[in-house]
């Protein structure tokens, strides 16, 4: 059977055929849909975790017990993952686990570039790297195979390119005969305790040695040789571009990028006048064949930041640009709130009221664009409560009051509850306001512990939040209608004041809910243009359903898109002259 | 089959149906015995920001993105986000767009202005230009929804694929209420080319 399956897609499709029962992430572009899809073979358990930390160790619970696992994150998941990450590598495995990163070269929907290849070296972990849909099933399965043959986990490596990327793949079959988990002791190999570990970090370097010599003969690493005259080392989706804009050169096609195969580096060095590495990001393979004493070309001519295209590899080879048009300087397209969103009433009221905003990441971090223009900072998931601890800590009284964190339900729960924590234990005086929509929104709608849901669909426990909060010593917990103006800004506003910690929650939810009942359009609004001044109020919060027409009136009035709005009634509530009103 | 690669650019805005179409195209391209690849980017373009989606076909498909300047036919669903592709296209490129302006942040909030004669400006570059009143031309089909498909039927006429596939390939990934009308569609955007 051919179907044509974007990476995510056929990692899952891999994962099914290579008998995996497991699957366990918390989601992240670009890796979220590859759980999204083992929910199709109902033979795979398939979850969503709290965090990337957690889904790691469900995955490493079942490895011990002897299913297969596969673990999905993005690239910055693996920073949250990695305390396990590191000591996995000692344990090894039973049953086959397979640690899927995928990385975001260009930040298309990240908050930083970091190239995972150097978690595989620094944590001693094979790592494959697929150039197209069809290899991240095979490799999928590969990966199972190499896991359990040198009792290792797994990393495979994709980036944007590849995991949102559709090409034609075939299908295999559903392995059969694997062993049935079952509990295992074995306390040499799985307690990590020093005794045990020393012993298990010569186990590791042997592996890393073997594999190294072993990768010389898979067939994942392949020499294309075609002319002497310039060869190129390679891997990932770098081999397609390379392919594309060099068609006439010798190709050493790297499937796994860690360990490299030193001795095929050098034979393939040896049969070509001159050596380059095409890699994206880090000099990751160019520096450790360098440290062979090869000579060879690489980040001199292809940058360090962001993602390679055909046309920046042609330009790094000095080939000349095709573009038959240049780039016309137009307004810009950024993502922004939707029509209705619950976020958009609480960043107004910060603005309003010249809030420090300690941010977080979600789709409220779209709250930094104007003209909301209310986040000050955001660095990872969670940090919002930890970093407004940092800043109450040692500002004065009075600039104090401005430190107001904000972090979503999902956020809140992957790694915000424990700056909570600390945030009351060490009395930090800030507000902090967790956007409760009920969902993992940026994602795509994931469900988390808060939603009611599982990934598999079924109802299971919501937290509580006012109660989490109250177990957590939080003394003040108000809970909000964020489509109030005039209640968020003076809760907000008190609760500001106070100099202590508190926890505002709002209980609206992400109008891109689908779930019968949990989200309901409002009637839809018009404005009536006898009555619009063109005071330009309701443009204020940036709605994508409010348009400003320059030629309407005499120096221009708003009007609303009924296609588009959802009824939330926020910009009626700021128009002074009651020009807003249902559609009739 | 020659080893010429087909190029095409599929560009508008987040929650226009880029995507579905882009699927339809690849899927007609894979039924038609192409080699086919497509990349996009989702995650924050599904807030409303602008979306690229590439498509490919031919013998043997290497990189799942158009080389900048070898674009062979750019099919727009929004007239700014057509002009903003115009440099990945190729000289004499083919240019199909919808004729449809969706304000961008700052023009929604009054703060730039949504350019005026883009439809010209491409016309002066890309000879090889139709604009499609793809709303119209959908409720003339039956539904506003179906313009995607109507600028779908006008693409297909470009390029060197039997119709019976784009047939085939709309038939597998429409839902079947809404079949009948992306089919007329499809039919009515066949005819503009």
């Amino acid at each position: 059977m051919k179907e044509i399956l974007s990476g995510n897609e056929a990692i899952a499709r891999g994962a099914y055929e290579a008998g995996v029962k497991v699957a366990c992430a918390y989601p992240g572009t670009p890796s979220t849909e590859i759980l999204e899809n083992t929910i199709r073979y109902k033979e795979i358990d398939s979850s969503w975790a709290t965090n990337e930390k957690v889904s790691l160790e469900v995955g490493i619970g079942a490895s011990f017990v002897g299913a297969r696992s596969l673990v999905t994150m993005k690239h910055v998941g693996v920073n949250v993952a990695a305390d396990p990450l590191f000591t996995l590598s000692y344990t090894g495995v039973n049953g086959g686990l397979v640690l899927v990163v995928a990385d975001d070269p260009e930040l298309h929907s990240s908050q930083n570039e970091q190239d995972s290849r150097n978690y595989a070296k620094f944590s001693k972990v094979p790592m494959l790297e697929p150039s197209d849909s069809q290899e991240c099933l095979a490799f999928t399965k590969l990966a199972f195979e190499i896991s359990e043959r040198y009792d290792t986990p797994v990393m495979l490596r994709t980036t944007t390119r590849i995991s949102h990327s559709k090409s034609v793949v075939e299908f295999g079959e559903r392995v059969t005969g694997l062993a049935e988990p079952k509990l295992v002791k074995d306390p040499a190999k799985f307690v990590m305790l020093p005794g045990n570990a020393r012993g298990r970090h010569y186990i590791v370097e042997e592996r890393t040695r073997t594999l190294s010599k072993d990768g010389c003969s898979m067939p994942i690493n392949r020499m294309e040789l075609r002319g002497t005259g310039i060869g190129i080392i390679t891997a990932g989706i770098s081999y397609q571009h390379v392919r594309e804009v060099l068609p006439e050169a010798s190709v050493l096609k790297l499937g796994m990028v860690h360990p490299l195969p030193f001795d095929l580096i050098r034979e393939f060095a040896s049969k070509v006048d001159k050596l380059y590495v095409v890699e994206e990001l880090d000099p990751f393979i160019e520096e450790q064949v360098k440290a062979l004493g090869i000579e060879v070309v690489g980040k001199e001519i292809l940058s360090l930041c962001g993602e390679l295209t055909p046309g920046r590899l042609r330009k790094g080879f000095g080939l000349p640009e095709l573009a038959a048009s240049a780039a016309e300087k137009l307004p810009g397209r950024p993502p922004n709130m939707c029509p209705g969103c619950p976020h958009r009433g609480v960043f107004y009221s910060l603005n309003q009221l010249k809030a420090y905003v300690s941010g977080d990441i979600g789709c409220y971090t779209l709250g930094f664009m104007p003209p909301l223009s209310a986040m000050d900072t955001c660095v990872c998931m969670g940090a919002s409560i930890g970093m407004a601890t940092g800043a109450v800590k040692v500002l004065s009284p009075e600039e104090r009051k401005k430190v107001v964190a904000v972090i979503g339900d999902s956020t809140f729960l992957h790694t915000g509850i424990n700056g909570l924590m600390d945030m009351v234990y060490n009395k930090g005086a800030a507000t902090v306001i967790i956007l409760d929509n009920r969902i993992t929104a940026m994602t795509g709608r994931q469900d988390n512990p808060a939603s009611g849901h599982t990934l598999m669909n079924e109802p299971s426990n919501a937290i509580d939040f006012p109660l989490l909060c109250k177990a957590i010593g939080v003394k003040h917990i108000r809970t909000i209608n964020p489509l109030d103006l005039e209640e968020c800004k003076r809760v907000i506003s008190e609760e500001m004041e106070r100099p202590e910690t508190s926890v505002i929650i709002t209980d609206k939810p992400c109008v891109l809910i689908k779930r019968d009942g949990v989200f309901t359009p409002g009637a839809v609004l018009a404005v009536e243009e006898e009555n619009c001044t063109g005071c330009r109020a309701c443009l204020k919060i940036g709605c994508p359903a409010i348009e400003w027409i320059p030629s309407s009136g005499k120096k221009g009035k708003a009007r609303i898109d009924p296609l588009l709005c959802n009824g939330c009634e926020v910009c009626r509530q700021l128009c002074k002259f009651s020009a807003i009103q249902e559609a009739k | 089959m020659s080893d010429k690669i087909t190029n095409i650019l599929l560009v508008g805005v987040g929650g226009q149906g880029i995507l579905l179409a882009a699927e339809i195209l690849s899927e007609t391209c894979m039924l038609a015995g192409f080699d086919v690849k497509k990349s996009e980017i989702h995650g924050m373009s599904q807030r409303g920001g602008s979306v690229v989606s590439h498509v490919r076909y031919g013998k043997e498909v290497f990189s799942p993105m158009v080389p900048e300047g070898e674009g062979d036919v750019l099919f727009g669903f929004e007239l700014m986000e057509s002009v903003r592709a115009l440099p990945l296209l190729k000289p004499g490129g083919t240019v199909i767009a919808n004729d449809l302006c969706i304000a961008p942040p700052s023009v929604l909030i009054g703060q730039e202005q949504y350019p005026a004669d883009l439809a010209a400006k491409i016309a002066g570059r890309f000879p090889d230009f139709i604009l499609v009143d793809g709303q119209n031309l959908a409720i003339e089909a039956g539904n506003a929804r179906a313009a995607n498909t109507v600028l779908l039927g006008a693409v297909s006429k470009r390029l060197d694929i039997a119709e019976n596939f784009w047939l085939e390939a709309i038939e597998r990934m429409v839902p079947r209420k809404a079949l009948e009308v992306n089919l007329k569609a499809f039919a009515i955007g066949r005819s503009l080319a």
